[in-house]
């Protein structure tokens, strides 16, 4: 409350005091997905290391060169290991660099937390929000500074999104990050971000713009070829706003699209591109391999191995990109190559070869082991002969001699790979059990454990038949129950999840396979001869009155509306039937139900009358004719409520035409049709006139549609004679 | 000259009654006392264009124009005049004389342009893309007319039909997207692969199309036979080749004009060629060309086509005749801020009298006036910013402000006449006031009527 009550009194003072209000950043240590798993569910994600550090490092040690003065941590899973791990660190001792964490066990999204934040009352100004998996060196002043000025001059500019240009076209974003293409739109004048879409609907070959938006603004630029960077400038209404729209989860899906869409309040999101500077959050594996080679070629300087930063030891730059510590153990005949980074204390054997990978500290490496493009954390040890194609590889793992990793493999902590084993690609490994319960990526990074345990049953047979695939060769079973590993092996595959096979590659460290590239481009290729002869942008010249594709729109909502429409009509109606409400009323419930769904006067009748002739049936009867007395007897109840709704010829007959649908999907009442029928005449409920033209529409129709007309032949042969009776006696008057 | 010129100069527009008649088409609509189509054929002379077909819907419209132009012009210009049906449309104009085109590129200009855009500079930028078709963009009237004319300048402002939607590469030279008519009204729509090819699309809604096009013949030839459903260049073929741009259908199916043209995108089947063109075009290639060449070199070449705009600049001037505010616009901009395009030398005081004409005493014309040929007006009349034409009878007492009188018209004593177009042979009998008025060929206005905003013709026979 106190700092609140000073950062207020400051704000309203000159401007020189509003820059001495301490820039604060919120710092996410949770990322609320779940993309890290099996890695995740030990260690939360910002503290995996990233080229032998952990990634919290990174984000605080940009924090801090950036400027800010005091960073709360916002920790969630495995709070405590975060909180232990910074106290064990230098943060909290540095000068003019304050760090607070702030633990919660039961925020499950990015929205919560700030909810959260906002009630803790901490921060007093403009501030930064940022996950603890982003790298970056950008400066902070030149963003900061336009954000502050955009808002002396219009306070609902409350957001301030730091992009990166990238290449366009799907298929790079993939590769690099391994992410979901961007479209944004931005006004090139202002930079106001207009649109965002990220979660790219690959069914959809178009992009949707309000008209309006070109209303305000003459023109506005379209970009596929920038990349989020997820480091915002936020207000501190960002907090309140969070706090007032409680179904807000997600920073860019549910908040920053809520806010575009949202034209009452009026808030404005503005945009600021970076050039020459790195910024870049490791959203997937594919990004920590894309983040870690640029970290490696120095694109994140002064953020790189050789230079000091917190928690990395000395480490020195060699020729070709190689870095190596101090003391490591290498023999004379282990080639490594451009691009690798090598820890302390690791150990390499005979004619081991390794390129463009990063082993941590403390390994043993055997002889004769290939290692390409892979990451090895700290003390794992690999045996004579294994071969490692871009695969992770956690804490401890031991890979037994003749082992092969597969592009895309990884293993988590402990892991043991048996001998001559062959993991295959895409494979996660993890001494824990895989939890069954996958909700959505909403949830936490870690399981809970009980869950996890529980279903063992559900996972062994998911191992029995990767055991039949992956192995012919001869295993013996080991007191350890996961064989799957091979001789002496340790841990469980985790069968493959949310969005399949065919999404794995997507995500993984190992390179896009060249099929798969194909594929994907292929797929942009049909997305444009979708839209090029599909109905959904016609060929001009076609373009008649709202051109067919609005037609086809129509008839599937109509279809669908219509049944809910008849379902809402018949709950409505048998509420009142059970409630004992009042006609007047019941008519007033359906007309709203009418003008919801826009439907006309017959659509309730018909809906009206199908719930009437249900209810008939499902009151008790013996017989037919005991059913036709229930209908009556209903009809005759019921019958100012219809009557209410036939108020055209059409609309008696559309009844008619129910009440034969009905008789062909109801086998009780098709043998008594001509009786309800003149139950309706007799009721006067139906006028003759509707009989009669009915009979009329149905004479030209099929034999198979005529069942009922046969069936009410006669009713409607003395209805005619009657009114030809009644024309003659007219005659004669 | 391998650039054939198409001007489609209409028939006898609905949107112009009463201005237009069966003896006045379209393109006779008098602009600063000139046939408007004699603004687009003297821009095309500049421009060193004189092989010209004239499109004109109906016969006896395409007589009179013919007879007119080979009067005008028999020894400047080589034209040929066509008569098309009416009703038509642009495309199907085209596709009637589609036998006459011959040479490699078309352009076609509408024969209502009123503008001083170099039209060599929209072929040079074709030929320079090798484009199929490149446009010509100009700025969209900001609303209503510039100065005066208030009450009516409320009803354009409402007329959202007219404009465009436009999406442009980040170099402004192609054209990614392109909205017209109806879809306006709609949201905006894009296809994502184009966007995903341009990387950066820039959507405007202040430019214009100005119905000026360039097309690439064989292309043209090829939709216009395919596409039988095309009515207009605007609206069909032009938004058709933009959508199609990255999947071109038309050159695919085109194997003997392709072989004819010659170029890089017909041999496209051999990537070494294209990489080596792309390379010694030592500029960088077009988003097409790299979409084209697909993300690996190995891959089989995709089929694109260029759609190029030449946008002209904000101080060109650049307006289409095709309502009846654009007439009285257009005929006060070209005697007024545009005086350049109507090739009068203009008086000191701004203003254009006919040697011929006679003026009564205290009569005064003001600046951006122009008096034709042999008329006479009275005592004390009062002229302001308006074209009277050839051989009228203006008697005393007269006051015309902001208004287009025609030729052979007579004015009876005490008229005044504001914001209106009085078309020729009209006579006005003495003291009529009008105000906002239309008044078609050849109708009598009787003594002392007084009219506001209302439309005077004749009844058709």
């Amino acid at each position: 409350m106190g700092t609140q009550k000073k950062g207020a009194s400051r704000g309203s003072e000159d401007p020189v005091e509003l820059a001495c209000v301490p820039l604060q950043a919120i710092l996410l240590a949770d990322s609320f997905t779940t993309k890290f798993r099996p890695i995740t569910l030990e260690r939360p994600k910002v503290l995996l290391p990233l080229v032998n550090v952990p990634m919290i490092n990174y984000t605080l040690a940009w924090l801090e060169s950036a400027g800010v003065e005091e960073v709360f941590v916002f920790c969630c899973a495995h709070s405590k290991q975060v909180i232990d791990y910074l106290e064990s660190s230098e943060w909290f001792s540095q000068p003019n660099f304050t760090v607070t964490t702030i633990e919660s066990h039961n925020s499950v999204s990015a929205g919560d937390a700030l909810r959260l934040i906002y009630e803790r009352n901490v921060i007093n100004g403009d501030f930064v929000l940022i996950s603890g998996d982003t790298v970056s060196n950008m400066s902070l002043t030149q963003v900061l500074q336009e954000h502050k000025e955009r808002r002396k001059k219009d306070s609902n500019a409350v957001m301030t999104v730091v992009i990166k240009r990238s290449k366009p076209s799907q298929i790079t974003h993939q590769s690099r990050l391994g992410t979901d293409e961007l479209f944004m739109a931005i006004d090139p004048n202002t930079k106001q971000l207009l649109y965002y879409e990220d979660k790219a609907d690959h069914a959809k070959g178009s992009i949707y713009l309000d008209k309006l938006l070109l209303a305000d603004n003459p023109s506005i630029t379209l970009h596929n070829d920038k990349q989020d960077c997820y480091i915002d400038i936020c207000s501190p209404e960002v907090l309140s706003l969070f706090t007032d729209n409680f179904d807000y989860q997600h920073l860019r899906r549910h908040f920053l699209k809520g806010l575009l869409v949202d034209d009452i309040m009026g808030y404005k999101i503005f945009t600021h591109e970076i050039h020459s500077s790195y910024a870049a959050r490791i959203d997937n594996f594919r990004s920590y391999d894309t983040i870690s080679k640029d970290i490696i070629q120095r694109w994140t300087y002064p953020l790189v191995p050789d230079v000091k930063f917190f928690g990395n030891s000395s480490i020195k730059l060699e020729r070709q990109g190689m870095y190596r510590a101090s003391e490591i153990g290498q023999s004379r005949s282990a080639q490594i190559g451009p691009f690798t980074v090598i820890g302390s204390g690791t150990k390499i054997g005979n004619t081991t070869e390794i390129s463009n990978s990063v082993i941590g500290e403390g390994c043993s490496i055997g002889s004769n082991v290939s290692i390409e493009g892979s990451y090895i954390w700290d003390n794992v040890t690999i045996e004579d002969g294994c071969k490692l194609r871009h695969a992770i590889v956690c804490d401890g793992v031991i890979v037994k001699s003749g082992a092969v990793l597969e592009p895309g493999v990884v293993l988590s902590f402990k892991v043991v790979v048996g001998q001559q084993f062959i993991v295959p690609s895409y494979s996660k490994v993890s001494l824990l059990q895989q939890p069954t319960k996958q909700d959505s990526d909403e949830e936490l990074e870690y399981a809970d454990n009980s869950s996890g345990i529980a279903e063992i049953s559900s996972i062994t047979h998911t191992v029995d038949k990767l055991n039949g695939e992956i192995t012919n060769r001869p295993f013996e079973t080991q007191c350890w129950p996961t064989s799957e590993l091979g001789t002496g092996g340790a841990g469980y595959v985790w069968s493959i999840c949310e969005g399949g096979h065919d999404e794995e590659w997507r995500h993984s460290v190992a390179p896009i396979p060249a099929d798969k590239l194909s594929e994907a481009v292929q797929a942009a290729d049909d997305d444009l001869e979708l839209t090029q002869d599909g109905r959904s942008l016609p060929p001009s010249g076609e373009l008649k009155p709202d051109s067919n594709d609005s037609e086809y729109d129509d008839d599937g909502e109509s279809r669908d509306d219509s049944i809910y429409f008849e379902k809402e009509v018949e709950a409505t109606f048998l509420r009142a039937v059970h409630e004992n409400i009042t006609v007047d009323h019941v008519i007033l419930e359906v007309n709203s139900l009418r003008l919801s769904y826009n439907k006309v006067a017959a659509d309730c009748a018909g809906g009206l009358f199908y719930s009437l002739m249900k209810l008939a049936l499902e009151t008790p009867h013996d017989s037919a004719s005991e059913l036709v007395q229930a209908t009556t007897n209903v009809l005759a109840k019921w019958k100012k409520l219809l009557k209410y709704y036939l108020a055209e010829i059409d609309e008696e007959i559309e009844v008619i035409l129910k009440l034969e649908e009905i008789c062909e999907s109801t086998k009780e009442f098709a043998p008594v049709f001509d009786k309800i029928l003149y139950q309706l005449y007799d009721l006067e409920v139906i006028q003759e006139e509707a009989i009669l033209r009915w009979d009329d529409e149905k004479k030209d129709a099929d034999e198979s549609d005529k069942f009922f007309v046969k069936q009410a032949e006669k009713f409607i042969q003395w209805l005619r004679e009657a009114s030809e009776e009644e024309e003659e006696e007219d005659d004669e008057e | 000259m391998d650039f054939q010129v198409v001007v489609l100069a209409g028939g006898t527009s609905k949107n112009l009654v009463p201005l237009v008649s069966k003896e006045v088409p379209k393109a006779l609509l008098p602009v600063g006392n000139r046939p408007v189509i004699s603004y687009v054929l003297e821009l095309l002379e500049l421009s060193n264009l004189k092989d010209l077909i004239v499109v004109v819907e109906g016969q006896d419209a395409a007589v009179r124009v013919g007879s007119w132009i080979s009067g005008a012009y028999v020894d400047r210009l080589h034209v040929e005049v066509a008569a098309v049906p009416e009703d038509v449309g642009t495309a199907g104009a085209l596709r009637a004389i589609a036998h006459h085109l011959t040479a490699k590129d078309i352009l076609v200009v509408s024969g209502d342009i009123v503008s001083d855009v170099p039209l060599g500079a929209v072929a040079a930028a074709h030929r320079r893309h090798d484009a199929v078709v490149t446009a010509m963009l100009c700025s969209a009237p900001v609303s209503g007319p510039s100065e005066s004319g208030s009450s009516v300048g409320k009803d354009k402002a409402k007329k959202p039909g007219r404009y465009n939607i436009i999406g442009l590469d980040p170099t402004k030279q192609f054209l990614v997207y392109i909205a017209t008519g109806a879809e306006l009204e709609k949201d905006i729509r894009i296809q994502k692969s184009i966007l995903r090819a341009v990387g950066q699309m820039e959507i405007r809604s202040d430019l214009m199309d100005a119905h000026l096009y360039a097309f690439k013949r064989s292309v043209l030839h090829e939709v216009l036979d395919q596409k039988d459903t095309f009515q207009s260049l605007k609206q069909d073929v032009l938004p058709y080749l933009v959508r199609c741009q990255l999947s071109s259908e038309v050159l695919l199916n085109g194997a003997p004009q392709t072989e004819e043209n010659g170029n890089e995108k017909a041999s496209s089947q051999n990537n070494q060629l294209m990489l080596s063109q792309i390379l010694a075009n030592s500029s960088t290639p077009s988003f097409h060309e790299l979409y084209a060449l697909g993300p690996n070199v190995s891959t089989p070449v995709r089929r694109t086509h260029k759609c190029c705009v030449y946008i002209a600049g904000k101080s060109k001037y650049c307006v289409r005749l095709n309502s009846i505010q654009a007439f009285s616009d257009i005929n006060r901009d070209v005697i007024g801020d545009a005086s350049h395009l109507s090739g009068y030398s203009f008086s000191p005081q701004n203003n254009i009298i006919h040697p011929s004409a006679e003026l009564g005493s205290k009569t005064t014309v003001g600046p951006h006036c122009m008096l034709g040929e042999g008329s006479q007006m009275g005592d004390k009349c009062s002229v302001k910013r308006s074209v009277i034409g050839r051989h009228c009878r203006i008697g005393s007492n007269v006051k015309v402000v902001n208004s287009v009188v025609m030729n052979h018209v007579t004015i009876g004593d005490g008229c005044s006449i504001q914001n209106s177009i009085i078309c020729s042979n009209v006579q006005l009998q003495d003291r009529v006031v009008l105000k906002d008025c239309q008044v078609g060929a050849g109708f009598v206005v009787t003594a002392g009527s007084e009219c506001k905003g209302e439309a005077l013709a004749k009844k058709e026979k």
